[in-house]
This record gives structure tokens, C-alpha cells and sequence, in this order.
């Protein structure tokens, strides 16, 4: 039973970086009816404004380490530990949070410059090209953060209080054994509010009631003299924004590469069309569904049963799932029908 | 239109020809060290100077040893063709190296990106060879990319001096007569591990494999399970983890309630990074198990991987195959120099990579010529001494360096940056050496 529990935890935690990006994905598609194949490349962006952040809270000067005496050697200081003894650490400790304040205007900006720059112009083009123009645009970002950052992870850490792990098991009334890394849980929790905070912005406000009626009827909403395109772009740039954050809370869980985005990729697009086109409950829905499974099935009896089987099991879940609901798990009919 | 071809012999003609043709058939063979001068891969005939292609993961799960082998192979270049203080040049014995080249030629390098992939590890190792034109390969931080490097090797003709690469494969049931290997191998670290675990932890623990899905993580599985089942420990689980995986998470958690008291992670690199930590944040150094502490192995250690776990990794037991803190000459040399040009001291990686640039250099000393047969020759079964653990050799049948092989535990109290692995014992040689027929394979020919 603990270990079944630990298995969900796990699931929901790697489930949560799914539903993020294809929460985002949806949103794209859903209002822009762009197949957006550089969403990934925005969650590693957002991972690498985590990276230039702690990058620019660590600029250092180099003093001599007299504890090496057989050449000389030096060490890094940061000047914010010079400048400021106290409030410098801590401040170096809680980087990757602060960095969330960075990343929400940067990713904003990119949103906003990549919609209006190549992406309105594939408004009215067939997927296939929207697919071609985003991938390129995806590899050209992570060339480029290659370029910046070099081609080897970036290990960022988690601030000191949140370095260890919680006794899950003891609120629980569980076993000893169940415990749970805090970062991962501050992770669940983040992703849980940012999807509440996507849901209730749609839900909840008139401007995201404007956006949902565009994502029904564009021409009708237009017709009533909203200007819908610019809502849309807002919208773009929203779901830029949870990618991109997604990315900068996810670091100190996976030292963020040039690569990450891609990775993350291929199975966000998986858990879209498992959800179902358009879908955002749906995106969600398979997100945490498709980690809890990838989990179990990377447990030490299920491999023993199916060797290999963690590698495959989204793609086989997703093949089972097309085939009994062809629209996904909550698709609607006429989106991406033809 | 023909024209006759007439032959003209006079008796005096045949007479000369037929001396001159018995003074060549007569002349020592030391005048004649080019003679196959063409028959070899890459032969550098007369040019000024010889080229040498290094291998490495530039990019990759274990590209920061790549990093360090690279700068070690620039040093050993510079050493090689007399600049600088000369590093292990003065303490390597007994060397025919001047200083000078190699053979009177100046040395060159042209380098590879081998990406951690056995596939871009052999397509960039056959670049080098056809069109850098190099005479040997060496580098290269993973097994199945020395073995999958090897193999072209024997194919091309060209000698492979291997980087770092620790499966019982690579002289064993892969080996080639082109490569060589002066890393130690997994089932060495086995018998040096062996009976400080006993030590340390007793003879009653039950251990739980994380096993990096690939041939060194196969067999050092193998060589380590071996190891602590005759210590009377049980093997729990043994579990396959995809190289790169990143995040262990769901490899970590079942850990937890297997009955284990022992992790044992064979991995190496960014995933022994990522996994150690993460098997920290997990809790399991604070675990208490069977009534015992709950332990973690990591049987391959590294300066670079215990610098990129940060503090996860102290206390831990493990083993390596040279660290920068040994007293011996050869070593305090290495450092001084490698420290000197880069402000850091060498890891094992970059030792390794050092050292066989020398042997190589010195083994065509050796053989007076490039010609790959000879120089094998001149390898095999090779005693040297003054490059770190102390009297090493090259052992002929399989092409595996023999020499001693050091236990290390994270550093608790480091003194400096650096200063992250403890020496907790130096096992001697003779304890871990092995017949080589246990792990199977054939050489090949000395001539492709």
C-alpha cells in the first residue's frame, strides 16, 4: 500500500509537468488553432530564465584558495556575499523561487514577440505548415540557449528548508517509509494553482468569457466588435507564461539542458490528444493520468512481469485510448475532425 | 606502330644487380624500420609532424570527464613535444620519451565529440581516422562507446588507447589486439570494495541495485552482486535504469519499502549525480532499516561527480582508479602540472587520458616506428612505473593495466574544494588481479 501510495505521488508530481505544457498547448490550439510544436521550447526558456537568474545572483570575483598549495588555485565569491553578508545567502538560497519574478515578464515578452512576429502569420495555413515553422522555431531556440548556455545541465538547487524530504506517511497514518522530497511536493502544489488560476481566469472573468466564446464561434465574437485577435495574443502569451514557469519551478527537480524542452515535448502532445483536442479539463485530466501510469509502471514488479515497459507505456496507453475514444478523453466533436 | 623492346643484359649489369640486390637482402633490420612504411593506416611517411585524434563527450550525461580528458590530452600534447615542466615525463620509467615528438615528430590532435553515444562515438572516431588521418584514438567516458570505438579501431588499424571505461567487456569478452585499457575494470573494483564494505557495514545486509541500462552497468551489477553475495549479503532487487534518465524519482520510491538496507548505484556521471541527490531528497541517508542505517554505494567514483553531488556525496564508499591527493612522485607531478595550466588538479579521467598518451608515444619509441603491430608489441606486456599506483602493467592477453586500486569515501571534513574523496585503503595489485580467461573474447590479429 505505501509503496502504491508513493507510486501516485510520483505519478501526480511527473503528471503535473505534463498538465502544465498541455494545458498550454491546448490553450494554443484552442484559441489560435496553432499546433504549436515550440510550447516545449518555452518550458525549457522558462527553466533557463531560472538559470540566467541564479546566473546573474552568483556573478563572482575570484580569490585565492590558500588551502591548495600545490599550484595555485582560486575559488568563486559572489559579490552579493561580499556586498551583502547577511542578506546575500539567503537571497543565493532562494534563487530558483525569486526567479519565478524574472521569468513571468520575460516569458511574457517572448509570448508576445513570437506571436506577433511568426506565429499570426500561420493563422489560415493547413497544420502541417504551422507544425514545420514551429518546430524550426523550437530548434532555433535550443540552439541558440546551446550556444548561451552550453550543451551540459545546469544543476540548480532547491532553498535550504525545502532540501529535505516531509513524512507523507505520518499525515496519512501510513508507514514510516512513506516520505516525499518537500521541492517535489511545493511543485504538485505550484502546478495545482496555476491550473486553478488558468481555469477560474476562463471561468470566472469576463474577458475569459470573451476568450472561451471566441474558442467557440471566432467570427461571431469579432462580428460583435470585439477585437478577438488581441485577446487571443494576451492568451498566447498566458500560455507562454505557464510553460515558462512550469519550466523555472521544475530545475532543482531536473538540472535544466538545452534538450529539456524537446523531451518534454513528444509526450505533452501525447497527453493533448489523449485529452482531446482543444480539451484544457481533458489536457489535464491525461497529464496526471498518464505520469500516475508511467510510475507504476517503472515499479520493480511490473518490469519484472514486462521488461521494458516503462519506456512504452504512455504510447501503448495512448494507442488503447484513441482506439475506444478516437476524440480522446474529453474531445469534442468537430476539432481537428477533417 | 610497335616499337622493340630489347633486353639488354651485359654480364658486368647482372653482376652489380645482383650484389646490390644482396646488400639490401643483407642490411640490419634497424636500417630498415620504414620498410613496410606503407603499409599501415595513417602512415606519416616523412611529414614533420604525427596527428593524434581524442575522442570525447563533449556533449552528453558524462561530458564534464570529457571536458578534463581534453585538457589532459593538450597537456600530454605539450609535454610530449617538450613544453611546459614536463608533468609525469620526469617520473615515468622506464620511458623512451625525449621530449622531442615522437619519433623526432612534432605532435598534433585533432578532436572528436563522441556525445556519450556508442553510434556518434564511432562516427566520429572513423572521421578522425579517414579524414584527420590520425594515428591513434584515444578518450572516450563510457564503456559501450570504447567497446563500439575499439571495434573500428581493429577494423581501421589503428591503435585505440581507451579513456575511461570500467566494464569487465572492455578487456574481456570485447577486447580487441588494437585497444588497450589503463582504467580498472568493474570486477577489480569488486575485490577492492569487497572487504571494506565487510568492514564497514558486516556480513548481513540486503542490497538494492539502480543499474545504468548499458554494458559497464551490466557487468559492474554482476561484479559488485558477486562480490557482497560472498560476503553473505542478499541481493534484493536488481533494477535497469535508462542512461540519462534524469529524473530516478520512480526508480527511487520502491527503494523504500523493498526490505533493503544497502543502495547500491551503478551509475556513473550526470545520472550518478542526479540519482545520488535524489535518493538524498528521498530521505534514505536517514533511514533506518533492518535495525541499521541505511547505506548507499556508488562502486565508481569521481572528483567531478562528488563536486557535482555537492554534499549528498559525503561519506559515501566507492572506488577509483587514481585521485589527485596520492604522495606518489608521478602523481604530485601530474597535479602540479595539470593545477599550473588549469587551475583545478586532474580528475581519474584526465589521468588516464594523460597516461596513455605517454605509453602510446613511448611505445612507438619503443618500436621505432608507427607501424601499429609493432608498436602493439611493444605494449603488451609492458611494466612501467612512476604514473600513479605505483608499479603497473599491461597485461598481454588481454590488453587490462594492472596496478592498485583505491577505496574513497565522500569527504566529510574537506580542506579544501577540491579535497572531496578520501583514500580509505590502497588495495594492493596482486589482490585484484584475475585470469583473464574468466571473461572470455579473443584479440584478433595483429595485422588488418
Amino acid at each position: 500500500m505505501d509503496a502504491i501510495f508513493l507510486q501516485i505521488l510520483n505519478g501526480l508530481d511527473k503528471g503535473a509537468a505534463y498538465a502544465l505544457i498541455a494545458l498550454g498547448l491546448t490553450l494554443v490550439f484552442g484559441t489560435l488553432g496553432i499546433v504549436n510544436f515550440a510550447h516545449g521550447a518555452l518550458f525549457m526558456m522558462g527553466a533557463f530564465c531560472a538559470v540566467t537568474f541564479n546566473k546573474l545572483l552568483m556573478l563572482s570575483t575570484k580569490v585565492e584558495d590558500k588551502s591548495v598549495t600545490l599550484f595555485k588555485a582560486y575559488k568563486e565569491q559572489p559579490y552579493l556575499e561580499i556586498w551583502f553578508p547577511d542578506a546575500g545567502p539567503i537571497l543565493l538560497d532562494y534563487a530558483v523561487p525569486l526567479s519565478i519574478l524574472m521569468a513571468i515578464p520575460v516569458m511574457i515578452l517572448i509570448g508576445y514577440v513570437m506571436e506577433r512576429g511568426l506565429i499570426k502569420h500561420f493563422y489560415k495555413r493547413p497544420h502541417a505548415e504551422q507544425i514545420l515553422v514551429t518546430f524550426g522555431l523550437a530548434i532555433v531556440l535550443q540552439e541558440v540557449i546551446k550556444a548561451v548556455f552550453g550543451a551540459n545541465p545546469i544543476p540548480q538547487t532547491a532553498p535550504d528548508i525545502l532540501a529535505g524530504s516531509a513524512n507523507v506517511g505520518a499525515w496519512f497514518g501510513m508507514g514510516e517509509n512513506v516520505v516525499y522530497p518537500w521541492w517535489r511536493l511545493v511543485y504538485l502544489l505550484f502546478s495545482g494553482l496555476i491550473i486553478f488560476a488558468v481555469f477560474s481566469f476562463l471561468q470566472f472573468t469576463t474577458y475569459g468569457m470573451v476568450v472561451r466564446a471566441g474558442m467557440r464561434d471566432r467570427e461571431t465574437v469579432g462580428l460583435l466588435g470585439i477585437n478577438i485577435e488581441r485577446r487571443f495574443t494576451i492568451v498566447f502569451a498566458m500560455a507562454t507564461v505557464v510553460a515558462g514557469l512550469a519550466g523555472v519551478m521544475y530545475t532543482p527537480i531536473l538540472p535544466p539542458d538545452y534538450h529539456m524542452g524537446m523531451d518534454f515535448l513528444v509526450l505533452s502532445f501525447v497527453v493533448v490528444v489523449v485529452g482531446g483536442m482543444g480539451s484544457l479539463g481533458g489536457a489535464v485530466l491525461a497529464g496526471f493520468l498518464l505520469g500516475i501510469v508511467q510510475s507504476f509502471a517503472s515499479m520493480t514488479e511490473v518490469k519484472a512481469i514486462l521488461p521494458g515497459i516503462d519506456q512504452i507505456i504512455i504510447y501503448l496507453v495512448a494507442v488503447i485510448i484513441l482506439l475506444v475514444l478516437p476524440r480522446g478523453l474529453m474531445g469534442r466533436a468537430g476539432v481537428m475532425d477533417d | 606502330m610497335t616499337k622493340d623492346i630489347k633486353f639488354d643484359f651485359s654480364r658486368r649489369g647482372l653482376l652489380k644487380a645482383g650484389a646490390g640486390a644482396g646488400l639490401v637482402a643483407a642490411t640490419p633490420s634497424i636500417f630498415m624500420k620504414n620498410a613496410w612504411a606503407e603499409e599501415f593506416r595513417n602512415n606519416p611517411g616523412n611529414a614533420s609532424e604525427i596527428k593524434l585524434g581524442f575522442n570525447v563527450p563533449q556533449t552528453g550525461p558524462y561530458s564534464e570527464e570529457g571536458k578534463d580528458e581534453l585538457r589532459a590530452f593538450k597537456l600530454a600534447v605539450k609535454h610530449l613535444n617538450g613544453e611546459g615542466d614536463g608533468g609525469m615525463l620526469n617520473t615515468f620509467k622506464p620511458s623512451a620519451l625525449k621530449g622531442n615528438g615522437v619519433l623526432g615528430k612534432k605532435v598534433t590532435y585533432a578532436t572528436g565529440d563522441t556525445q556519450t553515444k556508442s553510434d556518434a562515438a564511432r562516427a566520429s572516431a572513423k572521421r578522425l581516422i579517414e579524414k584527420e588521418q590520425v594515428l591513434m584514438i584515444s578518450g572516450g567516458s563510457s564503456s559501450g562507446v570504447a567497446v563500439a570505438v575499439q571495434s573500428l579501431c581493429q577494423e581501421e588499424g589503428v591503435v585505440f588507447m581507451a579513456g575511461l571505461t570500467h566494464s569487465n567487456d572492455t578487456t574481456g569478452k570485447d577486447k580487441r589486439r588494437y585497444g588497450f585499457r589503463h582504467f580498472f575494470n568493474a570486477y577489480m573494483s569488486g575485490r577492492a570494495l569487497g572487504p571494506v564494505l565487510e568492514k564497514e557495514y558486516g556480513k548481513e545486509r540486503r542490497a538494492y541495485h539502480l543499474t545504468a541500462d548499458y554494458t559497464w552497468g551490466w557487468t559492474q551489477e554482476e561484479s559488485i552482486k558477486n562480490t557482497t553475495e560472498e560476503l553473505g549479503w542478499d541481493t534484493v532487487a536488481t533494477v535497469r535504469t535508462p542512461v540519462g534518465a534524469g529524473d530516478f524519482s520512480q526508480y527511487i520510491t520502491p527503494v523504500l519499502n523493498s526490505g533493503a538496507d544497502v543502495l547500491i548505484l551503478n551509475h556513473y556521471g550526470k545520472d550518478m549525480i542526479n540519482s545520488l541527490s535524489q535518493a538524498v531528497q528521498f530521505g534514505l541517508r536517514e533511514k533506518q532499516a533492518n535495525g541499521k542505517n541505511f547505506e548507499i554505494v556508488v562502486p565508481l567514483f569521481s572528483r567531478l561527480m562528488a563536486q557535482g553531488a555537492g554534499d549528498a556525496i559525503k561519506g559515501i564508499l566507492g572506488t577509483t582508479n587514481w585521485n589527485w591527493s596520492l604522495q606518489d612522485e608521478g602523481s604530485q607531478a601530474f597535479v602540479k602540472s595539470f593545477g599550473a595550466e588549469y587551475g583545478a588538479p586532474p580528475s581519474m579521467a584526465a589521468h588516464t587520458c594523460y597516461v596513455q598518451t605517454l605509453l602510446y608515444a613511448n611505445a612507438c619509441e619503443m618500436a621505432g616506428t608507427f607501424y601499429p603491430p609493432e608498436v602493439i608489441k611493444s605494449l603488451e606486456g609492458f611494466e612501467f612505473d612512476g604514473m600513479g599506483n605505483g608499479p603497473t602493467l599491461y597485461r598481454a592477453e588481454d590488453h587490462q593495466c594492472f596496478k592498485d586500486v583505491l577505496v574513497v569515501r565522500g569527504n566529510e571534513n574537506p580542506t579544501s574544494q577540491f579535497d572531496l574523496l578520501k583514500v580509505v585503503e590502497q588495495t594492493p595489485r596482486a589482490q585484484v588481479e584475475y585470469d583473464w580467461k574468466i571473461f572470455g573474447g579473443e584479440l584478433g590479429p595483429y595485422k588488418v
